[in-house]
């Protein structure tokens, strides 16, 4: 069935759900902007951005709670069913893992304001910067895929979650032998370590969204699903 | 991921779309049409309405709700002086629409009811052409220019959502509209005569799901140009098409407040036990 939200009687709900969809799609622009801002500020070592980073952590938190206002209003008003009401419930999860990825990149500024007074690695940092590119387009495509209905996003972002979770394991390891070797930078390993359990997690939480764009287009609850079962679900569509 | 990502057409986000909730209507913003002061009515020893103090804010939609017998509808009828029909009905306290008391002696009932006016569960056309059901009004006010008759007739029922509908058949008998539809021509037929005030008492109870909803978006729309008060026993309307609403109980006013807030939050038990269903 295809979806189409503008297609009420009430013009008023069109406006509403179209406006919470822009809204979501907003506040994922900022987290996304955030996630790219943080890294280069590391790399960088530009204070400056990570200090924006920091400030626009707050702007996201009003977005959420914002965000869940209207959904509750929408709830409470229109009494969405079938796919209006998988909007509206996809979309208070959603703009949940946002906040978090906000929280996550804050972390990461926050982290790059300390290093900027430390001495560079060789590689300066160019691991993180791979790793923070990877989780930025992974959330990018998870906001595109939410703003199209593309459920096969949700695969996608499994397969990209699971590298990026290797990509962690190696960095792990990396980290544990420089943590032995070179005593003396304790502290901005520990740091990059961060940093990196940081970036994994935004990883999670874009793969999230994921799921939640196969439940609002198939009804199908896919958080804690295997690979498989969300392929076989996908083609299982009629 | 996506090798297309980039290439697609963008998503729109329109910049500043962050505003709508923050405007959380209050009644001391609006400018009031309707207010009633101690109001207390009675029908005969029985007492319907307890010292109902409200102000009704223009150009907005408000809802009355509430359980059978509470007063909603009394209330309604008081404000196009319908009780005076009502032999054993009387009245105290004030009414005062646009500042003035309408139950003063010298306020023509005829004239009032030409700026209040109201429309009914029940569908009730005249035995009569569609055309002219909604000039009725007009001709009893002595228009008979054919060219004035018409261009208020279509008006009237473009303004009721209902001239694509009937547009090919304007002298049909109105009997032959479905309950919808002749829903809807009641509603043109009340704005025909430009009232300042629409008073609607449960207008959707005999309507499908679709003729309500479009009923609905029709008193949406029509708050533009009119005060719109509705009776309704169908909390979900309520919360669907009014800007406030009121709870009453046992004919007192118990709470009124902005719709989306008494819909959310409630400051009264009686009001949360209400609208959650655990009435009764």
């Amino acid at each position: 069935m295809e979806q189409q939200f503008d297609q009420h009687i009430s013009r008023q709900f069109n406006q509403e759900l179209e406006m919470l969809r822009q809204d979501v799609m907003a506040m994922g622009g900022v987290t996304e902007e955030m996630v790219r801002d943080a890294i280069a500020a590391l790399i960088d070592c530009d204070t400056a951005k990570a200090q924006r980073v920091i400030d626009l952590d707050n702007e996201v938190n009003e977005m959420e709670k914002e965000i869940d206002e209207q959904s509750t209003m929408i709830l409470a008003r229109r009494h969405p069913t079938a796919s209006d009401l998988r909007l509206v419930l996809a979309i208070i999860k959603t703009v949940n893992d946002l906040e978090r990825i906000g929280d996550e990149a804050e972390k990461i500024a926050r982290l790059a304001v300390r290093l900027a007074d430390v001495d560079r690695p060789r590689g300066n940092y160019h691991e993180l910067e791979a790793m923070g590119e990877t989780v930025r387009r992974m959330l990018h495509d998870a906001l595109d895929g939410f703003a199209r209905l593309l459920p096969e996003t949700a695969v996608t972002l499994f397969q990209e979650d699971e590298k990026v979770d290797v990509e962690y394991e190696n960095l792990l390891r990396q980290y544990y032998t420089y943590l032995i070797e070179e005593p003396r930078s304790t502290r901005r390993v520990l740091d990059c370590i961060w940093i990196a359990r940081a970036l994994e997690r935004i990883g999670d939480h874009s793969k999230n969204i994921g799921e939640y764009i196969i439940y609002l287009v198939e009804g199908k609850d896919m958080r804690h699903a295997t690979r498989k079962e969300m392929e076989e679900t996908l083609s299982d569509r009629s | 991921m996506n090798d297309t990502t980039g290439t697609k057409d963008p998503i729109p986000v329109s910049a500043g779309s962050f505003q709508h909730s923050r405007n959380r209507l209050r009644i001391q913003d609006e400018k009031i049409c309707i207010e009633t002061r101690d109001l207390n009515l009675f029908y005969g020893k029985d007492q319907a309405l307890k010292g109902i103090n409200m102000q009704i804010p223009q150009n907005r939609v408000t809802a009355f709700i509430g359980p059978s017998g509470c007063g909603k509808s009394t209330l309604l009828r008081c404000f196009n002086r319908m009780n005076d029909l009502i032999d054993i009905c009387r009245i105290e306290g004030e009414i005062l629409i646009e500042g003035q008391d309408i139950q003063a002696r010298e306020v023509d009932v005829a004239e009032h009811r030409r700026r209040v006016g109201m429309v009914f569960q029940k569908p009730n056309p005249f035995p009569k052409s569609i055309f002219e059901n909604v000039a009725y009004g007009l001709r009893l006010q002595g228009v008979n220019d054919k060219r004035k008759l018409a261009e208020v007739v279509e008006s009237s029922l473009r303004a009721a959502a209902l001239w694509d509908e009937v547009k090919d058949r304007l002298d049909d008998n109105a009997f032959g509209l479905s309950g919808g539809q002749q829903q809807r021509l009641i509603i043109a037929r009340a704005i025909a005569i430009e009232p300042e005030v629409v008073l609607l008492d449960e207008p959707c109870s005999a309507l499908d799901p679709i003729s309500t909803a479009k009923v609905e978006e029709l008193i949406i729309e029509l708050k533009e140009k009119y005060t719109i008060v509705i009776v309704t026993h169908n909390m979900q309307q309520a919360a669907r098409v009014s800007d406030f609403t009121a709870y009453m109980y046992m004919g007192e006013l118990v709470e009124f407040e902005d719709t989306a807030h008494l819909f959310t939050n409630p400051k009264r038990q009686a009001t949360e036990d209400y609208i959650t269903g655990r009435y009764g």
